[in-house]
């Protein structure tokens, strides 16, 4: 408790970046459970293939090493971006692939939920047990392109320039994307589909496109966190996704899974809570204090804190 | 195309229900006592040269048929209740599993009984913390209901790995095996050097769940659940008490898992908390998907091959969980309602219910 009191801005700061990067994450889920109703089960794979498409392309690509220094400069700004884009697009087109080979087939026939599930995690385990194969189970450390300096002391926290940077650009890709969904054509073509199928194929809406750029967009985001956890922790294995990707899926239940503004809500909460739990209880128990809070919220509120559907993200 | 459609619409499971029908009581008997042999049996197949394809590399043949074959099977009907028969999602299974291993493992160290004592205690223990979970959150549906199951299996787990006086992450070793019982054509050993034994124990409480499963089915729960996994509300307005059932469905399926994990204990000697994680879930999950929701014949089949698949390729032993992840896409792909589905009669009538909330 004491920890709690003394750090608590520190601790509210660094619960709140690794929030937004749950916020992320929990885009890929909240989604495409939206229009399709089903959990995509391997989101958290797609999580694992981004931070793995940062690495290669920081390190055989641009060739940096572990060891070989921070980057100042032009070098700095230009290799974070490619690898941002990179690790966008590598979850973005795993994503698409998910949707293709997991999905698209059962949709169209109108199955049972769980079929589509099981092949879901069926291609997680595909994709993870590839990249165990790749890497030989090993960890990848990711090379060091930002110096995780503290740049200046706010209320007594420190500022690292990872986690600013985070803490900066992780909001406006979620508000991007918020406006994305509510103010263009296609975001309108997916609202329209997590609202009625049926109704929005009747007015000509291309069910499957639209479902794939979702599966796009949910991936893009969850590839753009595995960027950022990749500036914050620099290393990765071939389960990482496992962990984070229970808490992501989590946080978007929280806040009522389908609702894009619940994603947000849920993902601060969700990182917040655990910062402050293992500051209070110790590490070992934040899995616990999370799933406990989730039960006790669920029980209040059946559908979580915002409700379901993506078409009440409009403000 | 037309052999494409014919081979998606095969349905092994109606096809063995027409012979069934045609069959007398007599034929009927023989032929359940007969199934009962051969799988009574099975252990010895490795043994000789027309059955040993069969055989396990690196793994002993009747080691795998208790675990995994064995228990994955228990579980997966236990599993089966709540899944299958009353349509709720549950993603924690394997805490019941858990419950049960840690409840042998605990007794049988720190008291005097033995497995045969533990067993209902065991099953006792898994089916309150069935109570006690699903009062407070079968009131949940679908989705919501399927992670706050997955947060009690990891509450479960965590809580195992943080207790110290449990052996925390070191688990608890030198759990006692069954003692010995004493039948008219010998005495029944339980030990490492005899997997038989287990096999067969795990034989007959298999036997006595198909059996609870089957009487049940037939009568009030069985029709309550059936209703409930169909449409929820309309089993409300029509009087079921849809909470009541659906806590039963979630208990009895808690006590199976119970049952699997006192057996486990006992049998491996070794429980800590590695044996549980969330993956196990998915598996039994994956089990009762894979051989055909709803239906015991499938949902039996899926288990046994999903659990013997990976062991059987050890060879490429690297790349067998690759392996088992592609079949499993292949075969929902092509038969989303798994090898063996449920009769197809109450598909006809459950539509809106079959496609879920789509």
């Amino acid at each position: 408790m004491h920890t709690l009191i003394s750090q608590f801005w520190q601790l509210t700061f660094s619960g709140a970046v690794q929030g937004f990067i749950y916020i992320l994450i929990s885009l890929g889920y909240t989604m495409v459970y939206g229009v399709l109703r089903m959990i995509n089960f391997a989101n958290s794979e797609i999580f694992m293939v981004g931070t793995f498409a940062t690495i290669v392309v920081s390190r055989d690509i641009l060739g940096h090493q572990p060891n070989s220094g921070d980057l100042h400069g032009f070098t700095l700004i230009y290799s974070m971006l490619f690898c941002l884009i990179a690790s966008m697009l590598a979850s973005g087109i795993t994503a698409v692939i998910v949707e293709l080979v997991a999905y698209r087939r059962l949709r169209s026939r109108g199955t049972n939920r769980l079929a589509p599930l099981i092949s879901a995690i069926g291609m997680s385990i595909v994709l993870s047990e590839s990249v165990s194969l790749l890497t030989a189970g090993r960890a990848t450390i990711a090379p060091e392109m930002l110096h995780k300096s503290s740049l200046f002391t706010v209320l007594g926290a420190n500022i690292r320039v990872d986690q600013l940077l985070v803490f900066i650009v992780a909001p406006i890709m979620f508000f991007g994307l918020q406006r994305f969904v509510n103010h263009t054509r296609l975001g309108k073509g997916i609202r329209a589909v997590s609202m009625n199928e049926e109704t929005a194929k009747l007015m000509g809406v291309n069910l499957n496109r639209v479902i794939s750029i979702t599966f796009l967009i949910g991936g893009l985001m969850t590839g753009a966190a595995a960027f950022f956890f990749e500036t914050v922790y620099e290393a990765t294995k071939f389960n990482i996704g496992f962990n984070i990707g229970i808490a992501a899926f989590t946080a978007a239940v929280l806040g009522g899974i389908g609702n894009i503004r619940g994603a947000f809500v849920g993902g601060l909460t969700l990182g917040l809570l655990e910062t402050y739990a293992s500051a209070v209880l110790g590490s070992q128990w934040k899995a616990i204090t999370v799933f406990v809070v989730l039960v006790l919220v669920l029980l209040v509120r059946p559908n979580g804190l915002f409700g379901e559907a993506i078409q009440q993200s409009r403000v | 195309m037309s052999t494409k459609n014919s081979l998606r619409n095969f349905n092994i499971r109606d096809k063995g229900a027409a012979i069934w029908s045609g069959w007398n009581r007599f034929q009927r008997t023989s032929f359940g006592i007969a199934m009962i042999l051969l799988a009574g049996a099975l252990p010895f197949a490795g043994n000789y040269s027309f059955s040993n394809f069969l055989n396990t590399p690196i793994s002993n043949f009747a080691d795998v048929l208790v675990y995994p074959v064995g228990m994955f099977v228990l579980m997966s009907l236990g599993l089966n209740i709540v899944v299958g028969k009353s349509g709720m999602l549950d993603l924690g299974y394997v805490a019941f599993f858990a419950i049960g291993a840690y409840t042998m493992a605990i007794c049988g160290k720190w008291t005097d009984l033995n497995t045969w004592e533990i067993l209902p205690l065991g099953i006792a223990f898994a089916m309150i913390a069935g109570v006690l979970l699903g009062i407070p959150t079968l009131r949940l549906r679908g989705d919501y209901l399927a992670i706050v199951t997955m947060g009690f299996g990891e509450i479960v787990r965590i809580t195992a790995l943080n207790t110290q006086k449990i052996g925390g992450p070191n688990g608890m070793a030198n759990v006692p095996n069954p003692p010995s019982i004493h039948t008219p054509v010998g005495v029944l050993d339980f030990n490492i050097m005899t997997p038989n034994s287990f096999y067969w124990f795990v034989l007959i409480l298999i036997l006595l769940t198909i059996w609870m499963i089957r009487r049940l089915s037939v009568r009030r729960p069985g029709r309550a659940w059936e209703a409930i996994r169909q449409d929820e509300d309309a089993a409300e307005l029509m009087g079921v008490p849809t909470l009541k059932y659906k806590i039963w469905s979630f208990t009895l399926g808690a006590g199976v898992g119970g049952a699997a994990g006192v057996v486990y204990a006992s049998k491996t000697l070794y429980v800590s908390p590695d044996a549980f994680t969330f993956n196990i879930s998915v598996l039994i999950l994956s089990c009762v998907v894979f051989g055909g929701i709803g239906n015991i014949w499938g949902v039996v089949l899926g288990g046994v091959f999903l659990a013997y698949l990976p062991e059987r390729i050890r060879f490429i032993s690297n790349a067998r969980q690759l392996v088992f992840g592609l079949t499993l896409v292949i075969i929902m792909n092509f038969r989303p309602d798994g090898i063996l589905p449920r009769k197809k009669r109450e598909k006809l009538h459950a539509p809106a219910a079959e496609s879920g909330a789509k």
